[in-house]
C-alpha cells in the first residue's frame, strides 16, 4: 500500500515538500509560542491573502513575489504596534488582519471569479513542483540557520526583554528579523497547508512539547518529532482517506496536543 | 567571571545628570554619582521616590537623559560599560519549559541552547551563589529564594563592571535576606566590580552597605550610612528612627 501510494510522483514530491516544511514551521512555532505571538502569526497568515491578491492585479499569478513582500511589511508594520505597548495590541492586530484580509478577498472576488483561489483556504500540498521544492529547500534552511545564531537571543527577549538588552542583544532588529523571518516562511506555505491551516501547524508542535518537556533541548527535540511525525502520517491518511492533506495533518497535531496536555497536567 | 583577590577600587562609574521623565512628568533628575569598584552603593528612600526607576534606566529598561560613564584603571580612558542587572522579580511562566542551565545559556552561552555542550562556566557561576544542585531544575518551579540566586548568577557571569540588583521585597524570608546580602558582599569584596542595590530594608543597608544615596527624585543626601542616617534630610523622610 505504501509503496504503491510511493509509486506517484506527486506523493513523492507532497513527502518530499513536509519533510522541509514541518521541521521549518515547528522551529519558529518554538519561538512564536514562547513570544507569545500565535495570534501575530495567525494575522500574518491572513494578511498573506492581500498580498496574493496584488501579485494577481500586478498580472504576478499566486505565486508571485509581492505576498512574500506584503508579508514582511504586514508583519514589520504589526511588529511597531506590539513596540508601542497599547493594552489593545490584540485589538489592533485584529482589526488589521480583518482589513488586510477582506482587501484580499475583495480583490480575488471581483466579477464573482473567488472560486478560482478558494484551495488557498485549505492549500494543496499535492500541486507542489520541483521549483516549489527548491524555495522550500530555501526555507528550510534559513531557518535552520535562523534558529543556529538565534534562537537563544530570540529565547532571552522572551524571557525578560531587559535583560536581554543588558546582555548586548540588539532587541530591535531581532525582533523584526525574526518578524519577517515568519511572515516569509508562513507566506511562502500558505499555497499547500492553506490560510486556515497554517498557524495551526505552526504553533500545534510546539504547544504540544512545550506541555511536556522540562528543558530547551527536550522542546526542540520533541517539537520537531511531533511536526515531522504529525506531517507524514496526516499525508498518509489523506491519502488513504481521499480527504484534504492540511486538515488530515492539522487532525493529527491536535491529538497528539490532546495526549501531551493531558499528559503534562498529570505529571504536574 | 574572573574573581580577584581585592577589587583594585580604581575603576569609575559617574552618572552625570541623569534624569528620567514619563511624558511631561519628570521623575528623576540631576543624579550625579560616582561608584568606585569593591563598593556598595544602597540607594534608599521613601516609596514612589524613584529607587527602581533609576536602577531599571541604568540597565536600559526605560529610557533616561544624561549619561553613563566608566573609566578603567589603565589609561583612564572611558569605555563601554558591562552591567549586571537582577530585577526585583520576573514573572516567568510556571510551564515554561526551560531549565536553569538553559537561562544562563540563552543569555551568555555561545552555542544554540538546544544543542548540547559543556556547563563548567554555568555551574561555577551557580556556586557562587550556592545553587549548583539546581542547575536542572525548571525555572518556573523555583521559589523567589532560588530564582533570587539563579538571577544573580545569571548577573555575574557577564563579567559585569557594575551590578544593578533591586532587593527582593516578597517571596524571600529573613534567612533568604541574610543569604542576599552576604553573597553581594562576597561579591563586591572577591570581583572586580561596583554594586549599586536598591534597598527597603534601612538595617540592612546600616550592616552591609558602604554608601547610602538617599532618593527623593533628585539626591537628597549621599555618604556613608552613617552620615545618610544622622542627617535631616534622612529624618525627612523616615522620621527620627536609630538604625545604626
Amino acid at each position: 500500500m505504501i509503496s504503491e501510494m510511493l509509486s506517484y510522483p506527486f506523493m513523492r514530491m507532497a513527502f518530499i515538500a513536509v519533510l522541509l516544511l514541518a521541521p521549518a514551521l515547528g522551529i519558529l512555532g518554538t519561538m512564536v509560542v514562547e513570544k507569545k505571538m500565535a495570534f501575530f502569526s495567525d494575522a500574518i497568515g491572513h494578511s498573506a491573502l492581500t498580498g496574493i491578491a496584488i501579485g494577481v492585479l500586478c498580472g504576478m499569478g499566486s505565486s508571485g513575489i509581492a505576498v512574500v513582500i506584503y508579508a514582511a511589511i504586514f508583519a514589520i508594520l504589526l511588529n511597531e504596534i506590539r513596540f508601542r505597548g497599547h493594552s489593545s495590541t490584540d485589538t489592533i492586530i485584529s482589526v488589521m488582519a480583518s482589513a488586510s484580509l477582506a482587501l484580499g478577498l475583495a480583490i480575488l472576488s471581483r466579477g464573482g471569479s473567488f472560486s478560482g483561489y478558494s484551495s488557498l483556504l485549505i492549500g494543496d500540498i499535492l500541486s507542489i513542483s520541483r521549483d516549489d521544492l527548491l524555495a522550500l529547500a530555501v526555507v528550510f534552511v534559513i531557518t535552520i540557520a535562523f534558529a543556529f545564531f538565534f534562537f537563544n537571543s530570540v529565547l532571552a527577549v522572551a524571557i525578560h526583554p531587559t535583560l536581554a538588552k543588558v546582555s548586548g542583544i540588539r532587541f530591535r532588529l531581532l525582533e523584526h528579523g525574526f518578524a519577517v523571518l515568519v511572515a516569509i516562511v508562513v507566506a511562502l506555505s500558505i499555497r499547500w497547508i492553506g490560510i486556515l491551516l497554517i498557524n495551526a501547524m505552526l504553533i500545534l508542535p510546539a504547544a504540544s512539547a512545550r506541555s511536556i518537556s522540562g528543558n530547551l533541548r527536550e522542546y526542540m527535540g520533541l517539537t520537531l518529532a511531533f511536526s515531522i511525525f504529525s506531517s507524514v502520517i496526516g499525508l498518509a491518511l489523506s491519502y488513504f482517506l481521499s480527504i484534504a492533506s492540511g486538515p488530515a495533518i492539522v487532525i493529527i497535531s491536535a491529538l497528539i496536543y490532546a495526549v501531551c496536555y493531558v499528559y503534562g497536567r498529570n505529571k504536574q | 567571571m574572573k574573581k580577584i583577590i581585592k577589587p583594585c577600587g580604581l575603576h569609575c562609574i559617574k552618572l552625570i545628570d541623569v534624569s528620567v521623565s514619563f511624558g511631561d512628568k519628570e521623575v528623576l533628575h540631576d543624579i550625579n554619582l560616582h561608584i568606585h569598584c569593591g563598593t556598595m552603593t544602597a540607594i534608599i528612600g521613601r516609596n514612589g521616590a524613584g529607587k527602581s526607576t533609576l536602577v531599571r534606566a541604568l540597565a536600559g529598561e526605560i529610557p533616561y537623559g544624561g549619561s553613563l560613564e566608566f573609566r578603567t584603571r589603565e589609561d583612564g580612558n572611558t569605555s563601554r560599560i558591562r552591567i549586571g542587572y537582577v530585577p526585583q522579580t520576573i514573572n516567568i511562566d510556571p510551564a515554561i519549559p526551560v531549565s536553569v542551565a538553559d537561562l544562563l545559556t540563552v543569555y551568555h552561552g555561545k552555542r544554540p541552547v538546544f544543542l548540547p555542550g559543556s556547563r563548567d562556566e554555568i555551574k561555577k557561576a551557580l556556586e557562587v551563589f550556592d545553587a549548583a544542585d539546581l542547575i536542572d531544575e525548571p525555572v518556573g518551579k523555583l521559589s523567589g529564594g532560588q530564582l533570587q540566586r539563579v538571577l544573580l548568577a545569571n548577573a555575574i557571569m557577564g563579567d559585569p563592571d557594575l551590578l544593578l540588583l533591586d532587593e527582593p521585597v516578597s517571596g524571600i524570608d529573613k534567612v533568604g535576606m541574610d543569604i542576599f546580602y552576604e553573597k553581594i558582599t562576597y561579591l563586591k569584596e572577591h570581583f572586580d566590580l561596583a554594586v549599586v542595590l536598591v534597598s527597603h530594608d534601612l538595617d540592612y543597608v546600616a550592616k552591609h552597605a558602604d554608601r547610602v544615596v538617599l532618593l527623593d527624585e533628585s539626591i537628597l543626601k549621599s555618604g556613608s550610612p552613617r552620615e545618610v542616617y544622622d542627617s535631616d534630610e534622612f529624618r525627612g523622610v523616615f522620621g527620627d528612627v536609630r538604625y545604626m
